[in-house]
C-alpha cells in the first residue's frame, strides 16, 4: 500500500539546511496496523507528511497504492488526500462550531455529496462509533475520548483507504487511550484499512503489528520483536 | 466553485460566528456611512447655495448709487451719486453685449401701504420695467406682468406676489379688482410668484410700471437700481461688462472709474463663479475625507481578515487534511470576506441614505443647506470599489490560509 524508496528530505532556513529525512526506505502493506516512534526532531512529523501527501520530498520514491506520488499539484494532492486517507490528530481537530454531525460530514462536503446525503452518511458513521446520541452536540460538549471517536469516525467517512494517526491517545488518558486503540484495531481488523501510528508511547505501540523506528532522520529498526526496545523504557 | 453547497457552508459559518462578522462589518458600516453623509452634506451646501443664485438671472449685473469717496476733476469727495433714466438709456445706447435691462424706482417708506378694502399691510412697492421679469426668476400665476403699453401710458396697474395677495384678498381672485398704492387706485393685473428661493428683494415685493410709479409718487426720473443681464456667460465677458458700465456711468456723473464707492455693482456671475470654485475645493475636500474613511475602513477588513485567518489556521489546516484544495480554502475566506463587506456596506449606505433623508425632512431647504443627497450611482461606487478592495485585501490573508501546511498547523505546540 505504501512504499518508500530512499526518500530524502531537507528543510532550508537560510543559510541553514537541515537534512530531515536521510533516506527511507518503508513497505507497509495494505491492512497493516503498524506504529511509526522516535524522539521529537527524529523525523518522524515529516514522514507522516509526506505519507499524507502534505508535503513533498527531495529525491527518492513514493508509491501510493501503486501511483507515484511525485510532481502533483496542490489540488491534485487535495484529491488525492481526501480519496485515500483519513486523518486523526493528538489533539482532535474537531472544528469548535461544527457539531458532531456536521464535523463528520465534512470531508464528503469536499467531495461533492450533497447535505442530506452525506448527513445521513455521517450519522450511520456516529452510530458505528456508538456515538448516535451525541451526533448534535458541540465539540465543547463532548470528553476527550469522546471527541477523538467523532474524529475517527470524520477520518472513515470517505471511505480512505489509509487512516494516518498522528499521536492520537497524546491529549487523553490511559483508560480512553484503550478505547481508542481498540477502535483503530476495530477498524484496521473489521475494515481492512492499513493504519499508521505516530506515537512516542510504549503502550500504543505495543497494541500495534509493527514498531517503526526512526532515528535522526534514518529508520532504525522495522521489526515487531522490538516493540519494547529498552530506550523507549522509561 | 460557487455552488449552493459552498454558500451554505459560507453562511453556515458566518452565522456561527456572529461577533467576527460584526466585528469585520463595523469598519465598512462605518466607512460608507461616513462617506454618504460627506457627500450628502457637500451636496446639500451646493444645493442650498445654487438654489440661493436661481433668485437671480446667473450672469445679471445690478447697480446701485453710491457716494463717491475720491475727489474727482476738481470735484469734492462725498458726492451722492444717484441714478436716473438717462443713465439706463446711456447703458443701453453704450452697451452691445446689453440683453435683457430694467430701471427700478422704490417708493419711500412710509408710501409702501397697501390695502384692499379693510385689508391693509406694508410691502416693498418697486416701479419697474417690463424686462423685469428675464432679471429675476418670477413666473407669472395669474393675468399678466407689466408690459410696455403700461409704461407708455403711465396706467395705474400692479402685480402682487402670491403672499400679498393671499393677505389682502384671502385666496380670492384678485385680477381687475382695485388696491390702493397710499390711497391711490390701481388695478391688479397679475401675480407673480419666486420660482425658487429668494429674490432679490424679499418675497412679498409688488411691482407697478415704472413710468407711473415715478410720476405719481414723485421720483422724476430716479432710479433706485439698474439691472440688466448680458449675452456673454464668461466670466471675462462680464467683468468687461460691468467695467464698461462703470466708465460710462463715471463720465456722465463725473466720478473716478477706480472710485469701488460711487456706484455699487453686483456682479452675479462674477459671484456665481467665485462660490462655484469655492464649491469645487469643498467636493474634493470631501473626497478626500471620503477616501481616507475608506482607506480606513479597507485597512480595517484588512487587518481583521489576518487575524481571522491567525485565529482560523486549524481550522483550515483541518479543511486542508480532510480534502479542502486550495481553491475551496481562498474562495471560502474570499467569499466570507465579500459577503460580510457587501451585507455591511449596503447597511451602511442604507442607514447613511435614511440619515440625509430625514435631516432633508427636518430642516427646511434654506439658502445655506437643502436636499442632502447623494447620487446613487456615486453610492453603489463606491460600494462596490469597497467590496473590490476588499476583498483584494482579503485575498493575500486568504493565500496564506491555502499556503498553510495541516500537520505544522495542526501539532500542538
Amino acid at each position: 500500500m505504501i512504499d518508500l524508496q530512499g526518500i530524502r528530505k531537507a528543510y532550508r532556513t537560510g543559510n541553514n539546511v537541515l537534512q530531515v529525512l536521510k533516506g527511507i526506505d518503508l513497505h507497509i502493506a495494505k491492512g497493516e496496523l503498524v506504529s511509526i516512534m522516535g524522539s521529537s526532531g527524529s523525523g518522524k512529523s515529516t514522514l507522516l507528511n509526506i505519507i499524507g501527501i502534505l508535503d513533498n520530498y527531495d529525491s527518492g520514491e513514493y508509491l501510493l497504492d501503486g501511483m507515484s506520488i511525485k510532481g502533483q499539484n496542490e489540488t491534485e494532492s487535495a484529491l488525492l488526500r481526501s480519496k485515500y486517507i483519513g486523518f486523526v490528530f493528538q489533539s482532535f481537530n474537531l472544528i469548535t462550531f461544527k457539531n458532531a454531525i456536521e464535523n463528520v460530514a465534512l470531508p464528503l462536503y469536499y467531495q461533492g455529496v450533497g447535505r442530506t446525503k452525506r448527513n445521513a452518511a455521517a450519522l450511520d458513521m456516529l452510530d458505528r462509533v456508538g456515538l448516535k446520541e451525541w451526533a448534535h452536540h458541540m465539540p465543547n460538549e463532548m470528553s476527550g475520548g469522546q471527541k477523538q471517536r467523532v474524529a475517527i469516525a470524520r477520518a472513515l467517512i470517505a471511505h480512505p483507504k489509509i487512516i494516518l494517526a498522528d499521536e492520537p491517545t497524546g491529549a487523553l488518558d490511559s483508560t480512553t487511550s484503550g478505547e481508542v486503540m481498540e477502535l483503530l484495531k476495530h477498524v484496521n481488523r473489521e475494515l481492512g484499512l492499513t493504519v499508521v501510528i505516530v506515537t512516542h508511547e510504549n503502550d500504543v505501540a505495543a497494541a500495534t503489528q509493527r514498531v517503526i523506528r526512526l532515528k535522526d532522520g534514518l529508520i532504525e529498526s522495522t521489526n515487531a520483536d522490538l516493540a519494547m526496545h529498552p530506550a523507549d523504557v522509561r | 466553485m460557487f455552488d449552493s453547497e459552498q454558500w451554505r457552508e459560507v453562511f453556515d459559518n458566518i452565522a456561527k460566528n456572529k461577533l467576527r462578522a460584526i466585528l469585520t462589518g463595523v469598519s465598512v458600516f462605518t466607512g460608507i456611512y461616513m462617506l454618504i453623509i460627506l457627500l450628502g452634506a457637500g451636496r446639500g451646501l451646493r444645493n442650498g447655495f445654487e438654489q440661493g443664485f436661481k433668485g437671480n438671472a446667473i450672469n445679471a449685473i445690478h447697480i446701485w448709487g453710491g457716494t463717491t469717496s475720491k475727489p474727482y476733476h476738481g470735484l469734492a469727495a462725498n458726492r451722492d451719486v444717484e441714478l436716473d433714466n438717462e443713465d439706463l438709456e446711456a447703458l443701453r445706447r453704450g452697451m452691445d453685449e446689453l440683453d435683457k435691462s430694467s430701471g427700478k424706482y422704490r417708493l419711500r417708506r412710509g408710501e409702501s401701504l397697501l390695502n384692499y378694502k379693510e385689508k391693509f399691510g406694508n410691502y416693498s412697492i418697486h416701479g419697474i420695467e417690463p424686462e423685469y421679469l428675464h432679471l429675476e426668476d418670477q413666473i407669472m400665476v395669474a393675468g399678466r406682468f407689466i408690459n410696455e403699453l403700461d409704461m407708455e401710458e403711465g396706467r395705474k396697474v400692479i402685480v402682487l406676489a402670491d403672499d400679498s395677495r393671499d393677505k389682502l384678498f384671502d385666496k380670492a381672485d384678485p385680477l381687475h379688482n382695485w388696491v390702493q398704492v397710499n390711497g391711490i387706485p390701481f388695478e391688479v393685473v397679475g401675480v407673480y410668484k419666486f420660482e425658487s428661493g429668494r429674490g432679490q428683494n424679499d418675497r412679498s415685493s409688488v411691482f407697478l410700471p415704472l413710468s407711473t410709479a415715478q410720476r405719481v409718487f414723485g421720483g422724476e426720473r430716479t432710479l433706485n437700481q439698474i439691472s440688466f443681464t448680458m449675452h456673454t456667460t464668461t466670466l471675462e465677458g462680464s467683468l468687461r461688462a460691468a467695467q464698461r458700465a462703470r466708465s460710462i456711468l463715471a463720465n456722465r456723473h463725473q466720478f473716478d472709474p477706480a472710485d469701488e464707492r460711487a456706484i455699487w455693482v453686483e456682479n452675479s456671475l462674477e459671484n456665481y463663479i467665485t462660490f462655484s470654485s469655492v464649491f469645487t475645493g469643498i467636493n474634493t475636500f470631501i473626497w478626500i475625507m471620503g477616501i481616507g474613511t475608506i482607506i480606513a475602513g479597507i485597512m480595517g477588513v484588512s487587518n481583521i481578515m489576518l487575524i481571522v485567518v491567525k485565529d482560523r489556521t486549524k481550522e483550515i489546516g483541518v479543511r486542508k487534511a480532510l480534502g479542502a484544495t486550495p481553491g475551496n480554502v481562498i474562495s471560502q475566506v474570499m467569499i466570507e470576506a465579500v459577503v460580510v463587506t457587501a451585507m455591511a456596506g449596503y447597511g451602511g449606505l442604507l442607514l447613511g441614505i435614511a440619515t440625509l433623508e430625514s435631516i432633508a425632512r427636518l430642516l427646511p431647504g434654506g439658502p445655506m443647506f437643502k436636499d442632502p443627497e447623494v447620487s446613487m450611482s456615486i453610492a453603489v461606487q463606491a460600494l462596490v470599489l469597497l467590496i473590490i478592495t476588499g476583498s483584494l485585501a482579503g485575498l493575500i490573508p486568504a493565500r496564506r490560509a491555502a499556503r498553510i501546511r495541516p500537520i505544522e498547523a495542526l501539532r500542538d505546540e
